[in-house]
């Protein structure tokens, strides 16, 4: 186990070197210059000479990627280049409005698609399975924006159950006042994806010859579905959460967008508007090796949950 | 009794051809009602990106037709506003000729202004679907955004399948070093995270709609490489593959004339998964600004556009660009489900 564990993360070097490469060159050759950018619309060229050896851009561009390497190894990330705040703040201060917003998000989605999931499951065929099929259809068609646009508008605006945007500095204030609207936004949107990948997990079990074996010993319809058919089908289910863990920690651009909620989505979208390249960088390196790691816990805790997993 | 009538395919029949892949998918697919239907709202949907294309329809959307925010038809004009004229003053001061530097020259100016012809557009005051804030057909506006949308749609995915389906063919084929290096991207382009890969991209190549294409092309190829790797890896040690290989088939020949044919439907399959959510990244790209051009109009200009306007009251062209992307999308993923049956009659149902 702790050799496949070692050699997990020695097969991540390589990985994160060509995050670093590619997001390095992409905004190297072909972004925007942030001397231009950072100096404003009435920069003379000396200022704008200025603002570019202070930043280190007039260096070869092998010296620049030196700096940047050095950075990610040493864990200083510097400061942002657009507010002078330190990048290591940046994280620290953005990160618990994306997680106070984006894991009740995944709770609430989780608890209730897994029950409507098996309910449908094992009615397959039924009024309630093909209407449920034809409702997410539907959902699932229309876009993001809308359910913002309108939910911001009837509960926010007109009917005014919840404030239209905003956020504080207090935890309990925002998970009361400020998370409930997002939060049932995005709930609806993300539930009909989940019910249906859920639905295909409990029917990909069901065909399964246990689940007759148990039927035939006289189990009840109870117990074949919790203790036999529920067990198995949350490996896949677990590896989906696993999976959707990275995006916990990006959180959606579009609701920190709309609502006004400091995290790091918008400040994603922020730094790539300002060439802001110690942010970009700093984000990309930290998400990529974020998902690498979420993604190396999920491949062990198979092995443990289930024995016969062989870890290669 | 002879043996021919015991045995009747061995002398009646010479070799019963078995049905082909496309021709049994096809029987399927017919079977297929929801399949069916919907595949007729997609092709009513590209009959009109290509009449838009042509400029047969919704040509001239960004003429100024209706009153500005024009309701729809059915609503009827907006109820006529106290805007009435001002009620001339009274009073001592009121004629200015005497103050007026210009008075000496009323008769002249009145003359000059005979010579150009004024003309008063009449403008409707409601139109089909309503009007934006501009006075702009709703209706011409979607069916142009429409096809913008549409188009985006259907190329990034062209796109991305090409990237995933060569790079995926020549990593499953060949293996080996080639397969290290093409892992190794794979690897990189899925560690960074989409949203931070799309709008690095966007920030770099600018706006328009060549862009869109490009942007989500390159960024969303890794899951058919994935695929199609698996595939090529598994076909790639069959017989008929070793067989073509006996012969001399170049490996050129053996991966794209012999097993792209055998996977083809795994391609399509994925692909058209792709065209949705393509079109779904391509209205929120338009709608942060990232998307089409300001002289450009998709359905996320649109829902831009509906954002401020459903505060006035003008609900009319959110719930079109809605409409029309709810009808398309919706048809595109149930012909989409209906295909994948047809051609893999083993995942019925599952999803």
């Amino acid at each position: 186990m702790a050799a496949y564990i070692l050699r997990r993360l020695w097969q991540m070097v390589p990985t994160i070197f060509g995050v670093v490469l590619l997001v390095f060159f992409l905004f190297k050759y072909f972004g925007g210059d942030p001397a231009e950018i950072l100096g404003g619309l009435n920069a003379t060229p000396e200022q704008i000479a200025a603002i570019r050896q202070q930043l280190g851009l007039d260096q070869p561009v092998w010296v620049q990627l030196g700096i940047y390497l050095k950075s990610i190894v040493t864990f200083d990330w510097g400061k942002s280049w657009a507010t002078n705040e330190a990048v290591s703040n940046l994280f620290a201060s953005r990160l618990p409005a994306t997680l106070t917003v984006m894991l009740p998000i995944l709770i609430l989605d989780v608890l209730l698609a897994l029950p409507i999931a098996m309910w449908v499951a094992y009615r397959r065929g039924s009024l309630a399975d093909r209407s449920l099929m034809v409702i997410t259809t539907v959902a699932l068609s229309i876009s993001f924006l809308v359910y913002i646009i309108v939910g911001q508008y009837l509960f926010g605006f007109q009917l005014g159950w919840f404030p239209v945007q905003g956020w504080s500095d207090n935890f309990w204030t925002n998970l009361i006042t400020y998370v409930p609207l997002p939060v049932l936004l995005a709930v609806m949107v993300g539930l009909a994806p989940q019910t249906r990948l859920y639905r295909s997990f409990f029917l990909d079990e069901l065909g399964h010859d246990y689940v007759r074996t148990a039927r035939a010993k006289g189990l009840t319809e109870n117990t074949v579905m919790f203790r036999h058919v529920l067990r198995n089908a949350m490996i896949p289910i677990l590896t989906n959460i696993g999976l959707s863990l990275p995006g916990v920690f990006v959180g959606s651009f579009l609701i920190e967008v709309f609502f006004s909620i400091p995290g790091l989505g918008r400040e994603i979208l922020l730094a790539v508007n300002r060439s802001d390249y110690p942010v970009i960088q700093a984000i990309a390196v930290y998400l990529a090796v974020l998902t690498m790691v979420i993604n190396l816990i999920v491949d062990v805790m198979f092995k443990l949950v289930d024995p016969r997993v062989v870890l290669k | 009794m002879s043996a021919a009538s015991l045995n009747p395919a061995a002398t009646a029949a010479p070799v019963e051809k078995s049905e082909g892949v496309w021709h049994a998918a096809w029987r399927r697919f017919k079977a297929d009602r929801v399949g069916l239907v919907s595949a007729l709202i997609v092709l009513a949907f590209l009959l009109l990106v290509l009449l838009a294309s042509l400029g047969l329809v919704a040509k001239n959307w960004q003429a100024e037709v209706g009153v500005a925010n024009a309701p729809p038809t059915f609503i009827g004009p907006k109820p006529a506003e106290a805007t009435g004229a001002i009620e001339a003053p009274k009073g001592p001061n009121v004629d200015l000729s005497a103050v007026d530097p210009l008075a000496p020259r009323y008769a002249e100016i009145e003359e000059a202004a005979k010579k150009y012809r004024t003309t008063d557009t009449a403008k409707a005051e409601t139109l089909p679907l309503g009007g934006d804030r501009l006075g702009r057909d709703v209706l011409d506006k979607a069916i142009k955004g429409t096809q913008i949308s549409v188009f985006v749609g259907v190329l990034a995915a062209v796109l991305a399948t090409l990237i995933g389906t060569v790079l995926g063919a020549l990593a499953g084929f060949f293996g080996g070093k080639v397969g290290d290096f093409l892992e190794w991207l794979y690897n990189v382009f899925e560690a960074i995270p989409g949203i931070l890969l799309i709008f690095a991209f966007a920030a770099v190549f600018g706006r328009g709609i060549g862009t869109v294409v490009l942007i989500l092309g390159l960024a969303g190829w890794t899951g058919l490489y994935r695929q199609v790797r698996a595939e090529f890896m598994k076909h790639g040690g069959r017989e008929y593959v070793r067989a073509a290989e006996a012969i001399g088939a170049s490996a050129w020949s053996r991966m794209f004339k012999h097993i792209l044919p055998n996977i083809s439907h795994v391609i399509l399959v994925r692909m058209s998964l792709l065209v949705v959510g393509f079109i779904k990244s391509e209205v929120i790209l338009s709608y942060l600004g990232l998307g089409v051009g300001v002289e450009d109009v998709s359905w996320g200009t649109m829902l831009a556009e509906a954002q401020s306007e459903l505060i006035l009251g003008h609900w009319w062209q959110l719930a079109a660009a809605t409409l029309f992307m709810a009808v398309f999308v919706t048809a595109f993923s149930l012909m989409a489900d209906a295909v994948r049956d047809a051609l893999d009659p083993k995942l019925r149902g599952l999803e």
